[in-house]
């Protein structure tokens, strides 16, 4: 099929090089792709495009135009070091040129050098080039664009979470509509009982007390009835308040769980990634403090928030319906004291971000050297770790500071605000009264509103410092919770019920940061296969088996599991495949059954028992004080390095999964464990696809192939005496060890072959 | 004192002579890239084995110097950041232009922790990319880039 691009220029190259790219080109010849690159050649950037068509490649900047026609002879080489990708075009030996960018480019660029060779080989044999199928994005399996990007994934991940996050917490409180419905309406009643004793100061002022001082006798009735309704008054404004305040707390603590298991939730599911670049200090206080803080913030000072505004506004109601014109002077500052209250929060808030994170800075330094003291005091750095915490503090109080001088500004100034609103009605109301427009009762009322009111102000100033806390501990939170997992559930699953457990690689590549750890590798691993890694450390083998297992998702190429490719396949269900077995086996705090059970929790007894026979752990258990039933922690406390591989080993085997990845699993232990350990793994290995990492070669004798890992790339596949045979990189390996093996066991350098086979 | 012979081949590669054997595809390797630039520099060959070892890059002939700075220049890439114009948000993932010695560039910050601190006022910011940014002195900075920085720090 001949392809060609049936779109014109203008769609197919950025607009600002449309005109130029348009006067170079001949008639009829076809843009076939373009690479906009960012750096020139001395790494500034600098925007440059990468054109070809059907006869040439081109290459524009701002000051020159270079062309190179297709011949015979030209090839196109691209690599990358250190966040920056190299494309260098040769004729035979020669460098005709080179273009570098930054690996924001990369995809393109890989794309745009495969296209390139189409073109050339294309017109060195004269075969059209063949249409690809378009590419899938491997999230949600939409054609990628020309560009490599997906046109629906790409965008969501970039953008900025909003700044009004604590609205975002509506997700969480929507399940608790009700109770807060009607917290909500307690919350207006209780209020406007509380607004009732000092309206009735007004006849209390005007109908008893002042026509009393003008000779008329005290009304007991009168009296009576004014002072049971300031009694009853306040008997329902408690009643009710206690009823609001506790439906709220209630709903706000169950929000708070919601959320922290929420997240706690998200956080197991992110990848291994995540982990690797957070600390632990860190997220525990976001997951610990953070919403505990969200969640006093809810039941206590957003509902004295809401109360207080109730309250004003019904004040206001209440004043604006006795004397309009002494209600406009009394609500006069309120405007002021609003402006200065926005004023500050941009500030504070800010300012207690600031402090959240150096908090965390504070209990990092914790969390480094407290795991690791065995080394502070082997080297005895005690004195620099104090030195460390006390700087990491110090920095923390001088934040602190900061902020507490505009804090503790800000409240005496409120009341300062008070004090003058409270002096403007007396001498407004002083002078209503003197001209018989109003009573004294009615100034005595709007005094004790506004005293109330104005007392409110003060305190709801407060709510500007707890919600910036408040919203910076959710927004912290929701860093979390937006945090998409780079290792993605896809969005149209597959379903496998039963897999064979055939392995394909296909070009996979991997990248931490800017180094490339794993470069276009290839291999197919049969079912029931057993294959050994084999490489230097830092080959990229411990890297392999991640993505194999999905801990991380390769960052070119795909991994299929009989011929699905895994990322369409959800995470949790495509782990349960797979059996892993670490260097280092983590036991978790409970029993030992427990702990052989942990893949599989509802596993019975007798599974249990099988599993640690054919680990070969029975019957050290058995040993045990408790048995099965004995409890272990962390490390595994009383049990040896190979007594814990064999509890590994048993979980591993307890789930019987169909592939199976052992990552230098006999690493740690001596020879004499190792045997136990490896006759439990042949157990284990048997009919099951096996992925085994070892260092030491001896280990890997029942391996139908072996693969050899050097710089993330296949360097060898065959099984050992191949290997053997062609004298390479395997062959130098095992010499290395043999040598090894030479002045451990024996001082004649001669017997060195036997000794190996005996091991073997 | 300098034993080698340093050229480069019309393949635009870097070759290394030492008594009579020759190595193609040499690579010269900042020791310490940020707290020694000029300093402690590797000749390594493709494979990442040392050829030769140059404790201070002014010991060397011109010749040489210059060779080796030219493949400095286009294999490291840390771009000193001089100042930030504007950030996209002061939550991540935000985006940042900022003007650095190799020109105006943008960058995109996913995380606050992706800014590490070196040294007391030295500060490596790493884009999404994996490019990292210096900011080699942050007290040189105006007051508008420190201001834009500390909502990060």
């Amino acid at each position: 099929m001949n392809y060609k691009s049936p779109s014109p220029i203008a769609a197919a190259t950025p607009d600002a090089w449309c005109s130029l790219v348009q006067s170079r080109l001949n008639q009829d010849e076809h843009i076939e792709s373009w690479l906009e690159i960012n750096l020139d050649a001395q790494l500034h950037f600098s925007k440059s495009l990468l054109l070809i068509t059907d006869a040439r490649l081109l290459a524009f900047n701002d000051q020159l135009i270079t062309e190179h026609p297709y011949r015979k002879g030209i090839s196109i080489e691209r690599h990358d070091h250190g966040g920056v990708g190299h494309l260098e075009l040769f004729e035979g030996d020669v460098r005709l040129s080179h273009w570098f960018y930054t690996l924001a480019h990369n995809v393109q660029a890989t794309r745009f050098v495969k296209q390139f060779e189409q073109q050339l080989t294309s017109f060195v044999t004269g075969n059209p080039v063949i249409a690809e199928a378009p590419a899938l994005c491997p999230d949600c399996l939409t054609p990628l664009t020309d560009h490599g990007d997906c046109p629906l994934c790409s965008d969501t991940i970039n953008a900025p979470p909003s700044t009004w996050t604590l609205f975002r917490l509506w997700r969480f409180a929507k399940p608790y509509q009700w109770q807060l419905l009607s917290g909500f309406l307690l919350m207006l009643a209780s209020t406007a009982a509380t607004l009732v004793p000092p309206y009735l100061t007004m006849p209390l002022m005007d109908k008893v007390l002042i026509p009393y001082q003008n000779g008329a006798p005290i009304d007991f009735v009168t009296v009576t009835w004014l002072l049971a309704g300031l009694l009853g008054s306040a008997l329902l404004a408690w009643g009710l308040g206690w009823a609001k305040t506790y439906i709220l707390a209630l709903v706000s603590e169950r929000l708070g769980a919601d959320l922290r298991t929420i997240t706690y939730e998200h956080l197991l599911r992110l990848s291994l990634e995540y982990f690797g670049g957070k600390r632990t200090g860190d997220l525990m206080s976001r997951i610990g403090s953070e919403s505990d803080r969200i969640c006093v913030f809810l039941s206590l000072h957003l509902l004295d928030f809401a109360t207080d505004v109730l309250m004003i506004v019904m004040t206001a109601i209440i004043l604006f319906s006795i004397n309009p014109w002494l209600a406009l002077v009394t609500l006069l500052p309120l405007p002021f004291i609003a402006w200065m209250i926005h004023n500050v929060r941009d500030r504070l808030r800010t300012g207690f971000e600031k402090i959240d994170r150096v908090w965390s800075q504070v209990s990092n330094v914790l969390a480094d050297t407290i795991p690791g003291i065995r080394v502070v005091k082997a080297f005895a750095q005690e004195g620099r770790e104090a030195e460390r915490f006390r700087i990491a503090n110090h920095h923390n109080l001088q934040v602190n500071d900061k902020i507490n001088k505009i804090w503790s500004l800000f409240t005496p100034s409120v009341s300062l605000l008070t004090e003058i609103g409270l002096l403007v009605v007396w001498a407004f109301g002083i002078w209503q009264v003197s001209r018989n427009e109003i009573t004294v009762g009615i100034l005595t009322a709007f005094l004790a509103y506004i005293s109330r009111f104005y007392s409110r102000l003060d305190s709801m100033s407060r709510i500007v410092s707890v919600t910036q806390k408040a919203a910076a501990g959710a927004k912290r939170i929701f860093d979390i919770l937006d945090h998409v997992s780079s290792v993605p559930e896809p969005t149209h699953p597959v379903h496998l019920d039963k897999i064979e457990g055939r392995i394909e690689l296909k070009d996979a590549g991997f990248r931490y940061g800017n180094r490339a750890v794993i470069k276009g590798l290839n291999l197919n691993i049969e079912p029931g296969e057993m294959i050994g890694l084999v490489g230097h450390s830092g080959s990229g083998k411990s890297t392999l088996v991640n993505l194999m297992c999905r801990f991380y998702d390769v960052s070119e190429g795909a991994i299929s599991i009989d011929g699905v490719n895994i990322r369409s396949l959800p995470v949790s269900e495509y782990r349960r495949h797979i059996g892993l077995v670490l260097q280092d086996p983590f036991l978790f705090f409970g029993s030992i059954a427990e702990n052989i059970a942990y893949g599989k929790p509802d596993a019975t007894r007798a599974e249990i028992v099988s599993a640690a026979r054919a680990a070969n752990a029975h019957e050290f258990i058995l040993r045990l004080p408790h048995g099965y039933d004995s409890q272990v922690g962390e490390r595994g406390h009383g049990l040896s390095g190979g007594e814990r591989q064999r509890i590994s080993i048993a979980r591993a085997l307890l789930i019987d999964p169909r592939i199976l990845i052992l990552d230098e699993a006999t690493a740690s232990v001596d020879t004499e464990t190792e045997k136990e350990i490896q006759k439990a793994l042949d157990n284990l290995v048997h009919g099951r696809t096996t992925i085994a990492i070892a260092h030491r070669l001896s280990t890997l004798h029942k391996a139908n192939r072996l693969v050899v890992l050097d710089k993330g790339e296949i360097v060898e596949i065959g099984n050992h005496d191949e290997l053997m045979a062609s004298e390479g990189a395997y062959y130098r390996l095992y010499q290395a060890q043999a040598r090894n093996v030479d002045t451990d066991l024996t001082d004649a350098g001669n017997t060195i072959q036997p000794e190996i086979k005996t091991t073997l | 004192m300098i034993n080698f012979k340093l050229i480069r081949n019309q393949a635009g590669r870097l070759v290394f002579t030492e008594n009579d054997t020759s190595v193609e595809h040499v690579v010269p390797v900042r020791a310490f890239p940020i707290a020694a630039p000029g300093e402690c520099i590797s000749l390594t060959d493709g494979e990442g084995h040392e050829l030769a070892w140059i404790e201070k890059l002014s010991d060397l002939p011109a010749d040489i110097r210059a060779l080796i700075a030219e493949e400095l220049a286009c294999r490291e890439f840390t771009p000193e950041i001089s100042r930030i114009v504007a950030v996209s948000s002061f939550a991540t993932p935000s985006t940042w232009r900022v003007q650095t010695d190799r020109g105006e560039a943008e960058l995109l910050l996913k995380a606050e922790d992706h800014i590490r601190r070196l040294t007391h006022t030295a500060l490596l910011i790493t884009d999404s990319h994996g490019v990292s940014f210096l900011i080699r002195d942050v007290e040189q900075l105006d007051a508008h880039s420190r201001k834009l920085l500390d909502r990060f720090l």
